[in-house]
């Protein structure tokens, strides 16, 4: 909680908190595109290239259409500043967060959804059916997860007596009122883990490698945006990726993470979430390359089979406990 | 307490009397009639603030000459925030008004629209100020006639007659379930004054007190548009002029949660069992989920804005439901929570709500057509209209940092802390109803998404559109207001809690607002600051600083260049408005995912070319959904009703020397009867 700690301190965690999503993000998406090359026998580029790439969209001029209204312009600033705020709520390498009591789970959804609205309009406001298209679906596709999302993290949030992030990570971390039984856990977390394949927009839910109107989503709600602003976009989408996977690391597995202040618990810390975070884009990038993407009418099977055992892990934890 | 009320009175009176004195000169009508609305709602909004910071009830009684029936009135707690809310929404709904008016000019009268608005915010204060059953009865029946008659404003048209119509039904059915609820009471206490009722919750023996519960729940449901009760409500209020529907759906079907706490709270003092709450809480969970679907599927602006009435009574009943169980099993803190939440919603959605009709009302007013299908653009033509409706819609989708999230959030921790419960029931069933709202709060970002996009994004999709203008200004200070609130409300809940803490402490006699007030007030937290909590302004604050690190990150990295504008590339076809996403289409997912709920049926006829089936000549579509309780609940029983209507009519058989003989027949039954 933010008494025990210096103003100060708790300003410059936040702040570094806000640089290692913004400066780890783009070499994860390089890192899963690697991958996937790798998979495909070609040697790919690297993983550093998303850093190109952001820094060239930046210096382009960009295109805006003539339809559009301030929603279009605005809202890559929006959906950037909802992604940001909504991941300085999960903890990266401390447990104990400064910014903990700002908001729990449910904030951190929410905060999401802020932005997933926006970009729905957005895809609307060009007025291309390819962007009506793109929210159209996106709009079924958050409707499906957001349920899935909260009922599997209250399975954790009950074990750990929190649904704030830290300190769920924090108990979880030193072993605090653990269950002996790990079924509800892991049944959350393969929900967690489908909800978050969904909400990132990866393979088997949505492509992020495809401009076929068949079958794109994202893609689709961000085809009118060119330069600066699809920078942005595409910044945000990669710390979105990149939170989730925080939060899967984390939550389900935080051994490692620091649970004290000092320098030396700060850099294991540090050390242990890059390896975790590159751990899970290694195994999103082989699922991407072993699974086709799914017919969007089958998406709803698989995002009902994670509240299925959302709601498994909670009973189980019920029953466990009694 | 004396003076102000009477001068609210007065001025009501004033507003009922005073247009009518100037025929046909509709400007001093209109001016008379709001101008006085506004000053009296300034009152109730004074009184609500007196009665709020009061530490003991103020009350005050007028003596009848009817047996039964006294005028009293007493402004506790609850009464107060209700009639701070009813003022409030009054006032913005009295300035947006002036505005909106002045398109009626010369069709209807609008001394009798000023007057009848004045007589049905009267009517609105006195049902919360009431503190007599048969007072309340008359106050609640008073405001249900001047709603209809409001309804039915526009009474030439035949589908407001049939809906002025389907309303005044409903509503007395429901008005016939309080009457039956308030003589129950009545027995037990000899009385008709509150005081009494209050009394008697524990005496009254167990099915009796069930048959109130389910008496009072249906008849103030019948209200409230709970499901299956609410299909009155797509009907009426897209009939009213916007300003009324704002107060109706904002503020009239609140009196129904009003009086739903007076009864179960104040007049049982909360010794209910469990499943009274569970009920509650079911309802709640069902209307909310029922309520944002159909919204989806409707394209009227207005009737979409009703359903969402429906969903949004439902997570109020969600959070008082909670509220019930919690307080049966002695979790007397959870039980607040839960109550704090719902009443704070309650108060969010009559906000939001208006606004969100005040906006729907600029764009009929602008475009003279309630269809989101020939809206398209309209941001650009009405900044300030499409400005406060992207707030009122973020707000309904409980997106952070507006109100509604607060309360939602609120709802959401007392549903999640029922792990605390004994009952392994419960702690399933409560974190499932969560799920539901959850799915709600998506369904809900869905709806606006497709509501805000369709209608003011994109390019114009018929010519009222392209022809569409801002409206006059007393309707975008209505707006304004309105919007304003909205991110008050949601960004400084530290100012609200502890007035709402005020009233859940008088229904339950547990004050939480220390606990819930963590860190100096600047995080809610849900009793145990542990568990969770929530710091809405810091949220604001970190939202405005990344966005403004965004700027920072663009204007560092050399993004400099102006823009450059050009057309939405439309695969080499210059881009109209018929190539964009429609409100159907948009949906059309979601119809399918959820066709079990919807049963909709298409229809889909192709008119092809005399010279070959491969090319069409003209195509149309039709799809609808069955509206489920319509056709396997309501349908059936009017079928029923007018059947046996049908076969009574044998006795009717228009000749006097039957009747005569029926009332000969009846005097000698009854004499035998009493011999």
């Amino acid at each position: 909680m933010i008494k025990d700690q210096s103003i100060l301190q708790a300003i410059a965690l936040t702040l570094a908190q806000a640089i290692i999503l913004l400066a780890v993000s783009p070499a994860i998406v390089g890192l899963i595109k690697k991958v996937k090359a790798r998979f495909q026998c070609r040697q790919g580029a690297g993983i550093l290239q998303p850093y190109v790439d952001l820094k060239k969209l930046f210096r382009k001029q960009p295109v805006v259409s003539t339809t559009t209204s301030w929603i279009f312009t605005a809202t890559p600033y929006i959906v950037f500043a909802s992604t940001v705020t909504a991941g300085l709520l999960v903890p990266i390498f401390v447990s104990q967060m400064p910014l903990n009591f700002a908001g729990n789970i449910i904030a951190f959804v929410y905060l999401l959804a802020l932005g997933t609205f926006f970009l729905i309009l957005a895809g609307l406001d060009a007025g291309s059916p390819f962007g009506g298209m793109g929210s159209s679906r996106e709009a079924i596709v958050a409707s499906l997860t957001e349920p899935a999302m909260i009922m599997a993290i209250f399975a954790i949030a009950l074990t750990a007596g929190s649904t704030n992030l830290s300190t769920i990570v924090h108990r979880t971390a030193l072993l605090e009122g653990i269950v002996t039984d790990p079924s509800p856990h892991l049944m959350a977390l393969a929900a967690v883990f489908i909800v978050a394949l969904a909400e990132t927009g990866r393979v088997p839910v949505d492509n992020p490698a495809t401009h076929l109107e068949l079958t794109m989503i994202h893609e689709a709600m961000v085809l009118e945006y060119s330069g600066r602003y699809l920078a942005l976009l595409e910044w945000a989408s990669a710390i979105k990726l990149l939170v989730f996977l925080t939060l899967i690391a984390n939550v389900f597995a935080p051994w490692g993470i620091a649970t004290s202040f000092t320098p030396m618990a700060l850099s294991i810390g540090l050390a242990v979430y890059l390896v975790k975070v590159a751990g899970l884009a290694l195994l999103i990038g082989t699922i991407e390359c072993m699974f086709a993407k799914l017919r969007l009418f089958r998406i709803t099977d698989l995002l009902g089979v994670a509240f299925i055992l959302a709601l498994l892990g909670l009973l189980f934890f019920y029953i466990l406990r009694s | 307490m004396a003076i102000p009320l009477f001068l609210i009175l007065v001025g009501y009176a004033a507003g009922v009397l005073l247009p009518l004195c100037f025929p046909a000169r509709p400007r001093i009508q209109n001016l008379i009639a709001h101008g006085l609305a506004a000053v009296a709602t300034m009152g109730g909004i004074y009184l609500g603030m007196v009665g709020l910071l009061a530490p003991e009830p103020l009350a005050m009684s007028v003596p009848s000459t009817l047996p039964l029936l006294t005028f009293a009135v007493r402004l506790d707690a609850l009464s107060s925030l209700f009639l701070l809310m009813i003022s409030f929404v009054g006032l913005a709904a009295s300035i947006y008004a002036v505005g909106y008016v002045t398109e009626l000019y010369g069709r209807i009268s609008i001394g009798l629209l000023g007057s009848l608005y004045n007589a049905f915010l009267l009517s609105m204060t006195l049902v919360v100020l009431a503190d007599n059953g048969f007072f309340f009865l008359i106050a609640w029946e008073l405001m249900s006639l001047f709603s209809y008659f409001l309804v039915v404003t526009e009474h030439e048209k035949s589908d407001v007659r049939y809906a002025g119509l389907f309303y005044l039904i409903m509503t007395h059915i429901g008005t016939a379930f309080v009457i039956l609820t308030f003589l129950l009471l009545f027995q037990g206490s000899g009385s008709f004054s509150f005081d009494a009722f209050r009394n008697l919750g524990h005496p009254l023996p167990d099915n009796m007190r069930t048959m109130a519960f389910v008496l009072a729940l249906v008849g103030f449901g019948t209200k409230a548009g709970i499901v299956p009760l609410h299909v009155w409500l797509p009907y009426a209020h897209p009939a009213a002029p916007s300003h009324i529907s704002a107060l109706m759906s904002g503020v009239m079907i609140k009196t129904a949660i009003y009086a739903l706490l007076r009864v179960y709270f104040d007049f049982f003092g909360g010794h209910f069992p469990w499943w009274w709450g569970f009920v509650v809480l079911l309802i709640g969970a069902v209307s909310a989920l029922l309520g944002v679907m159909y919204a989806l599927m409707e394209h009227d602006l207005k009737s979409l804005l009703a359903y969402h009435s429906v969903e949004n009574i439902g997570i109020i009943l969600l959070g008082i439901g909670a509220g019930m169980i919690f307080h049966s099993y002695d979790l007397d803190e959870l039980a607040a929570l839960g109550l704090i939440g719902g009443l704070y919603h309650t108060i969010n959605h009559a906000v939001f709500k208006a606004l969100l009709f005040f906006g729907a009302g600029s764009l009929l007013y602008a475009t003279h057509t309630r269809n989101m299908e020939e809206y398209g653009g309209l941001l650009r033509r009405m900044p300030w209209t499409g400005g406060c409706f992207l707030i009122g819609a973020v707000s309904i989708a409980a997106l952070p940092p507006t109100n509604g999230f607060v309360s939602e959030w609120l709802v959401f921790q007392s549903l999640f802390l029922s792990y605390q419960m004994p009952s392994l029931l419960m702690k399933f069933m409560l974190p499932l109803a969560a799920a539901m709202l959850a799915l709600t709060g998506v369904l809900a970002l869905t709806c606006f998404a497709k509501a805000f996009g369709i209608s003011f994004l994109a390019l114009p999709r018929s010519s009222h559109a392209r022809h569409a203008e801002e409206v006059p200004w007393p309707m975008r200070v209505g707006m304004g207001g309105l919007s304003a609130v909205c991110i008050a409300l949601g960004l400084a809940p530290m100012l609200v809690v502890p007035f709402l803490d005020h009233v859940s402490t008088s229904l339950i006699g547990r004050s939480i607002a220390d606990k819930m007030l963590a860190l100096d007030g600047w995080a809610l937290a849900p009793v145990n600051v542990e568990f969770s909590s929530l710091s809405s302004p810091v949220l604001g604050f970190l939202l405005v600083a990344t966005a403004a690190l965004g700027l920072a990150l663009v204007a560092c990295y050399g993004g400099t260049s102006p823009r450059r504008y050009s057309k939405t590339w439309a695969c080499g076809l210059n881009l109209t408005s018929r190539m964009e996403y429609s409100a159907t289409g948009f949906v059309q997912p979601i119809k399918r995912v959820f066709s079990t709920i919807y049963q909709p049926t298409v229809k889909l006829e192709t008119e092809f070319l005399e010279e070959s089936r491969y090319f069409a000549k003209r195509r149309r579509f039709e799809f609808h959904i069955e509206p489920l309780f319509q056709a396997y609940f309501y349908d059936p029983l009017i079928a029923f009703v007018s059947g046996l209507a049908d076969r009574m009519r044998i006795v009717q058989a228009g000749s006097l020397h039957l009747y005569l003989a029926y009332i000969f027949v009846t005097l000698v039954v009854l004499l035998m009867v009493a011999l």
